[in-house]
């Protein structure tokens, strides 16, 4: 739509906001900061190998399993509410997954919408809890963080007589046609030619040492890019960003406040879900102790990533960085003589400072002194 | 001048009464509201005022008397309803997020979209545009669309809330003590904004128990009492010293009577 009205000097306003500025307001610029930092840091101490493509993908692929989880949360965060149950339901979403494909004989077309829809329901029930109480979806999720995990546990030594693992998903799958988008690396093709054309490190025999993209760095990237196109680009945006700000003002300004949380509960899960089918997949077996502790590690990633943990701001591309760091440092210590444990004080480390930060970004986003 | 308008009233209250259990907050209160005027409605705390404005709204309903809006009997089942017909209320609290845009504030809820199916999308360009142009009408220059409404004294955030109604087809605009928090300045802006408004054709109801206020910017002048109207006045027709006794408990009543037209 062409701007009708004729310039006038309050326009020149609009402006005069220097970029940098408007870069120091931005939520996911702590975890941009912090990428930068954590990539410094480990090209002075770490073996060079680190930063090689084989490397990148090293680390990327971890942060990527994360980083799903971390968006989701980022989401349900930045629309006011917590799930702490994101990691069990990655188990018990992997549980039903396992039975579908293995018990049951299914074909993944089928097995992966069912996992899928599986744990939106539970994601729904777990928000329908939330709003119809009024209590804190914290307790609420905490609590379903026992039942899940207990409820895998107690469904794979049933599906598997005694066993808390469930093996068998790659002969299941083999030779499935959607196979190929959950699990493996993508784009074998190209790296075949890139490495004829010289441009990628190869084998004795020319074969390329990285065979292509682990999908679930694909899935991860897609995953941000949806998040993110969500948030700042549709009026679902808006009303989640307004649902999380301040429910009551929401409502009375006519925002779906309720089908609004509702829907960030069951997005949440599924991204559980999307982490178990491609763990499942990329094992061959599902495990009752699969996702254990990622709540936390997703949370962790929001924060980095901007998200306050009152609610209504925060970024998905934040926490897209948010677990990228999460994978550097964890794979990164691999490359050092650094003792691996460090792992541990360095995520309290990185929650403590991210939130000191978010709370000045917000009093600098708000004027608030 | 004399700005007392000959339009109809757009919205009639007749003999409103509202009980909640024992408690009579209101005891039967007429009323009425102009386009382009603004009227105001003066009382003490706990007077009634925010509890009839409510029946004004849809948030309650009255236990008797009738309301005719735009000439017909009106009942509103809740706040969106009145709102769709075009009665809109900027409550003390606002209704908005400091932590977001005043542009997404502005069109929380009613988001413009453009494109199709999944690529509909929130149509930025256009909200940022409209809400530049709306504050500028009444006198804000916002730094731009994406400042955060939380760095916003409280008298432009009053600006906001108003603006929006307006923009969104208020024909009526309720406002519950919209300067009781604030300080001269911003009180002087906010009272700006309701006279550009008032003269846009919108009908004002200004509640407020300050006398000073009311006079600024009100054609007409309605004193609550425990429920009860204590007569309404124009302009021009009542000094501020009486509607401050009026207001106090109407001690002065006697002395008034003339000067409301015989309703006390
Ligand atoms: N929901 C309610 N339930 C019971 N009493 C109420 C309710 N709302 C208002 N009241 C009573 O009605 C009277 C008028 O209140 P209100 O309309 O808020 O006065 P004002 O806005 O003029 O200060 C008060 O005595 C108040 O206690
Ligand atoms: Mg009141």
């Amino acid at each position: 739509m062409p701007a009708d009205s004729a310039p006038t000097g309050a326009d020149e306003r609009l402006k005069t906001e220097p970029f940098l500025a408007r870069l120091m307001k931005r939520p996911e610029l702590g975890a941009i900061a912090g990428v930068v930092l954590v990539t410094v840091f480990f090209l002075i101490v770490a073996d060079p190998a680190m930063f090689t493509l084989a490397g990148v993908l090293n680390f990327l692929s971890p942060a990527a399993q994360l980083g799903i989880l971390a968006i989701g949360a980022a989401m349900l965060m930045v629309g006011g509410e917590f799930d702490l149950s994101v990691g069990s339901m990655v188990a018990f979403a992997g549980l039903v997954f396992g039975a579908c494909v293995v018990t049951f004989g299914m074909p993944l077309i089928l097995a992966i919408p069912l996992t899928l829809a599986f744990a939106a329901l539970c994601g729904a029930f777990n928000g329908q809890i939330v709003l119809k109480t009024g209590l804190p979806s914290f307790i609420v999720t905490l609590a379903f963080l026992f039942i899940y995990r207990g409820l895998s546990l107690v469904g794979l030594k049933w599906a598997t007589d005694g066993s808390t693992q469930l093996r068998g998903v790659r002969d299941a799958v083999e030779g499935d046609v959607l196979a190929p988008l959950f699990s493996g690396d993508a784009f074998p093709g190209l790296f075949v030619m890139l490495a004829e054309a010289g441009l990628i490190d190869t084998f004795k025999n020319g074969m390329p040492k990285v065979q292509g993209i682990p999908v679930e760095i694909l899935w991860f990237i897609a995953v941000a890019l949806v998040a993110t196109y969500i948030l700042l680009k549709t009026a679902a945006g808006n009303w989640i960003f307004a649902s999380g700000g301040d429910a009551t003002a929401a409502s009375n300004s006519g925002v779906p406040v309720r089908r609004v949380k509702l829907t960030l509960f069951m997005f949440t899960a599924a991204c559980a879900a999307l982490v178990a089918i491609i763990t499942v997949l990329d094992s061959g077996s599902t495990d009752a102790r699969r996702g254990f502790q990622k709540e936390f590690e997703a949370i962790i990633a929001a924060v980095i990533g901007g998200c306050l943990l009152t609610g209504g701001y925060g970024s998905a591309i934040g926490a897209f960085f948010g677990a990228i760091i999460f994978g550097m440092v964890l794979i990164g210590l691999t490359y050092t003589n650094i003792d691996q444990d460090w792992y541990l004080v360095f995520l309290g480390g990185m929650l403590l400072i991210a939130v000191l930060f978010n709370n000045m970004i917000r009093k600098r986003v708000t004027g608030e002194r | 001048m004399n700005t007392r308008t000959t339009h109809e009233p757009i919205l009639h209250m007749e003999n409103i009464e509202k009980h909640f259990g024992n408690v009579i907050a209101l005891a039967g209160v007429s009323f009425d509201v102009a386009p382009g005027e603004c009227h105001c409605l003066l009382g003490d705390n706990g007077a009634g005022k925010s509890t009839f404005i409510k029946t004004m709204s849809g948030v309650h309903k009255p236990t008797a008397g009738s309301i005719h809006f735009q000439g017909r009997p009106m009942s509103f089942d809740s706040p969106r309803d009145a709102m769709e017909a075009g009665i809109a209320t900027v409550y003390q609290d606002l209704a908005m997020i400091p932590l977001m845009s005043v542009a997404r504030n502005f069109f929380m809820g009613r988001e413009p979209t453009v494109g199709w199916g999944p690529l509909k999308r929130f149509d930025t360009e256009t909200a940022n545009r409209v809400t530049m142009e709306e504050m500028r009408r009444l006198g804000i220059n916002l730094r731009g669309p994406d400042q955060a409404v939380g760095t916003l004294s409280g008298g432009e955030r009053q600006t906001v809330a108003i603006a929006r109604a307006v923009y969104f087809g208020a024909k009526v605009l309720i406002l519950d003590e919209p300067t009781s928090a604030l300080g001269v300045r911003q009180t002087a802006n906010v009272l700006a904004t309701i006279d550009k408004v008032r003269k846009q054709g919108v009908a004002v109801v200004f509640i407020t128990h300050n006398v000073r206020h009311a006079m600024a910017v009100g054609d007409r002048f309605t004193v609550l009492n425990r429920g009860k109207t204590l007569g309404t006045a124009q302009r021009g027709q009542i000094t501020p010293d009486e509607l401050q006794d009026l207001m106090a408990g109407g001690q002065e009543m006697a002395e008034l009577e003339g000067s409301l037209g015989g309703t006390v």
